[in-house]
């Protein structure tokens, strides 16, 4: 399949990008605002990262390099048939899996490790874009409480986690506050990457193609997990029964996401970057030395 | 005296309305419902008014309009016509004037709302102090061990072990479930708090503890009460100044003493012959 | 010449029943006045509207006609049969006090907070009206250790002499008595008049009910006389 075929620069018509990037315009105006857009038909089902996808169709132009993580890794399926789609819909742009070189990514689940540049835009995949679905299921009411920046209900979550769990027990998707009104669901990046939205110099855009919403962390915004004054926010600390910081396996760095497999050979557990450029990087850096 | 509540006019009609209905409903007619367009009158032109401390019973028969009264005070429904002002403070509020968040905004703040159904006014999915977390957290509480000594001293000061705080309103009796309502309702201590039949459908021991407990806090936190009953038991024990309505209306208004002893409309003349 | 802080002119009360479809005369043109540091007795046979009189000027009762003017402490001049609702009760809090024939108290309350609540919704500390309550009380022989449980359960003398101890705590300006020693044994009678006349030389007035003809020659500085109204009329037949 080519643009020969007759499949328009890409896949979607340029009626549906520009819709798509007014949506985006209005998001970045109204940060942590879910807008809705006309989600398009993509040739995958709904659910694979369409909502990605068709803003990183209508953000990404000739002489682009993108990169496409799935969970970290640029190998995974979902990130591979992602990244041909793209590459074979939009002929003359790049692709590669460095986080220096790409000036365009699209993430399922992560945000790399790096910290990203003000030249660089980050798509992420979104499952469910609301924060308040968990408390509230009538979306009238939502988008009331949304408006009026009432969060007292998911707050309440909150409180009911420290009171059952003696913790917030929220591993990923957690709900965090742009600019002191709107709270949105950063999709299910983990706690460790919700730190980086704030004061973040990339443009961060959220696509939820199912939901058909559209939501953006605008660079440089306040970023702020919700939580209680005297129980701070905490990021996941790797430490092992010793309390100390385990190192990946395979750089050896402390300071990065890990990643828990199961050793197939011998069963033992073992921690690695999840981020695999961040972890190429970390060794290449080892080699020179 | 400070005045905290001036209603003035407040009518709801449920259904279309037309120029007849007013004429033709009421005590007088016998009816609610205009034979006209059948629009229900649940209340018309009530006019009265609250002061800082005092608490003011609304008594009434099923369908007089009496719960109508205070739901569109609380915001839960909509007036037909009148106005209510609010006055708090420094602050005057049109209510009826506000847009739809500066009036769940005030609801929030500055009322409490105890309903006869505490599914009403309780969220049953979380716990007795998670309710009272939900109203102080809307008010902009941040701090958990705050929340956490709030939602202890309510509970206790409402007659709730504490120890019980983190279960289910579901696993509570109807009067307990009340006291963690009342205190849902106060934990933001509200100047102005409605009681709709709070203590309807409760045994009676339990509803005499529930009442000297509203007594008590009115005594203690000088809140503004409007109290909706059909119960003249209740008005007498807590009400300074009644309020009789029927279809809609108010028929008779006075000092609750006077109102007893000293019933003036044929309809509370009755009501007081029949109570117990 | 002193002038009244009370004064009825033409007071009238009848009840209208609708039921029976009756009116039931009970006070007919009533004139009184009463003074500070004076009692006034209302005397008449039973049914003579004696208590209406009582019930009308504390507004339990709705005065069917006539004035009643109360002078305020400050000074102001307030016809208790029109007055606004708040400022009766404003009045009753401050200044009018009523002690009825019987107690009513609200149930599970302790005697001394039963006694002791007049001075409280004055806006006194707790503290200073409960020892203000057990001193009422132990005028009034009440034993202590009755002190603390509810008078639901005391005799018909015991509930009075509570009734009489909280009426006379406040120290109204004007206190309203409905024969308020009829079921005291002579020994506490005396103490009740003794207290009457405290609160008298305080400077109180007093307008005051009493079964007992010799009571009104011991108290009364003035004496008003009520005779029973004419018979029971149709509502139909009066216009």
């Amino acid at each position: 399949m080519s643009a020969s075929v007759g499949y328009n620069f890409g896949f979607m018509d340029e009626y549906a990008k520009k819709e798509i990037r007014r949506t985006v315009l209005k998001a970045v105006a109204i940060p942590g605002y879910q807008v809705p857009y006309s989600s398009r038909e993509m040739p995958m089902g709904r659910g694979f990262g369409t909502g990605g996808l068709q803003l990183t169709l209508s953000l990404i132009g000739v002489g682009d390099n993108l990169k496409v993580i799935d969970q970290g890794s640029d190998d995974s399926v979902n990130a591979v048939n992602l990244r041909s789609f793209i590459e074979m819909t939009c002929p003359g742009i790049d692709t590669t899996t460095s986080v220096d070189e790409a000036n365009l990514i699209q993430s399922r689940h992560r945000i790399p490790e790096k910290p990203l540049r003000d030249d660089q835009v980050i798509v992420m995949q979104v499952p469910y874009p609301d924060p308040l679905v968990i408390v509230e299921p009538s979306e009238d009411r939502r988008k009331i409480q949304h408006g009026e920046g009432n969060y007292s209900k998911l707050l309440v979550k909150l409180y009911e986690d420290i009171v059952q769990f003696d913790e917030i027990t929220i591993s990923h998707r957690y709900p965090t506050c742009i600019n002191n009104h709107y709270v949105l669901d950063p999709s299910p990046i983990p706690r460790w990457d919700v730190p980086k939205m704030h004061q973040s110099r990339a443009l961060i855009l959220f696509g939820a193609g199912r939901e058909k919403k559209i939501y953006a962390v605008p660079p440089y915004s306040k970023a702020e997990p919700l939580v209680f004054d005297d129980v701070p926010f905490r990021i996941e600390d790797f430490r092992d029964e010793h309390s100390v910081r385990r190192p990946c396996a395979r750089c050896g760095c402390t300071s990065s996401f890990l990643d828990e497999f199961i050793d197939s050979e011998n069963g033992e557990k073992v921690y690695q970057c999840s981020d695999s450029d961040w972890c190429d990087e970390q060794l290449a850096q080892q080699g020179e030395c | 005296m400070k005045k905290v509540l001036e209603v003035d006019g407040l009518s709801k009609i449920y259904g279309k309305g037309c120029s007849q209905c007013a004429q033709l409903t009421g005590p007088d007619c016998d009816t609610n419902i205009c034979p006209q367009c059948g629009s229900v009158v649940a209340a018309h032109d009530l006019s009265f008014d609250l002061y800082e401390g005092e608490i003011l019973g609304i008594i009434g028969e099923s369908g007089s309009g009496k719960s109508t009264a205070v739901k569109t005070l609380y915001f839960d429904e909509e007036p037909t016509a009148g106005s209510a002002t609010f006055y708090d403070g420094q602050t005057k509020h049109d209510l009826f004037e506000l847009n739809k968040a500066q009036q769940r905004h005030l609801a929030n703040h500055r009322f409490g709302m105890v309903y006869q159904n505490p599914h009403l006014g309780l969220n049953f999915g979380i716990s007795a102090g998670g309710n009272i977390a939900e109203r102080l957290l809307m008010s902009g509480e941040r701090s958990y061990s705050t929340i956490r000594a709030r939602a202890t001293a309510l509970l206790t000061r409402t007659e709730v072990l504490p120890e019980r705080m983190d279960e289910l309103p579901k696993n509570f009796s109807g009067g307990m479930q009340q006291r963690v309502q009342i205190a849902k309702a106060l934990a933001i201590e509200p100047p102005l708090l409605f009681l709709d039949e709070v203590t309807t459908g409760l045994d009676l021991s339990v509803q005499a503890s529930i009442l000297d407990l509203i007594l008590e806090i009115q005594q203690e936190l000088k809140t503004s009460m409007v109290v909706v009953t059909h119960d003249l038991g209740v008005i007498r024990l807590l009400a300074g100044r009644t309020m009789v309505m029927k279809y809609g209306r108010i028929i008779e208004s006075g000092l609750t003493d006077q109102i007893l002893e000293d019933p003036q409309h044929a309809y509370t003349q009755r009501l007081v012959a029949s109570s117990l | 010449m002193q002038k009244p802080i009370l004064k009825l002119e033409g007071f009238s009360k009848h009840f209208l029943l609708h039921e029976q479809d009756k009116v039931i005369p009970s006070s007919h043109g009533v004139n009184l006045e009463a003074y500070a540091g004076k009692l006034t007795a209302l005397i008449g046979p039973t049914g003579a509207g004696k208590s209406s009189v009582l019930n009308g000027v504390y507004r339990t009762y709705l005065p069917s006609s006539g004035s009643i003017l109360y002078k305020t402490k400050d000074e102001r001049c307030v016809d208790l049969a029109t007055a606004d609702e708040h400022q009766i009760l404003d009045l009753r809090r401050h200044e009018i006090g009523f002690v009825t024939q019987f107690l009513r108290f609200l149930p599970r309350q302790a005697t001394q907070d039963v006694v002791a609540q007049p001075l409280c919704r004055k806006g006194v500390s707790y503290e200073v009206a409960l020892s203000r309550s057990q001193e009422m009380l132990a005028a009034m022989n009440i034993p202590e250790r009755l002190w603390s449980v509810s008078p639901a359960t005391f005799s018909g003398g015991e509930k009075q002499r509570v009734n009489l101890a909280r009426g006379l705590i406040a120290k109204p300006r004007l206190l309203l008595l409905d024969e308020p020693t009829a079921s005291l044994d002579p020994k506490t009678t005396d103490a009740v008049v003794e207290l009457i006349k405290d609160l008298k030389a305080e400077g109180s007035a007093l307008v005051a009910i009493f079964h007992d003809p010799s009571l009104v020659e011991r108290m009364a500085d003035d004496v008003v006389a009520l005779t029973p109204p004419q018979q029971i009329e149709k509502k139909s037949e009066k216009i």
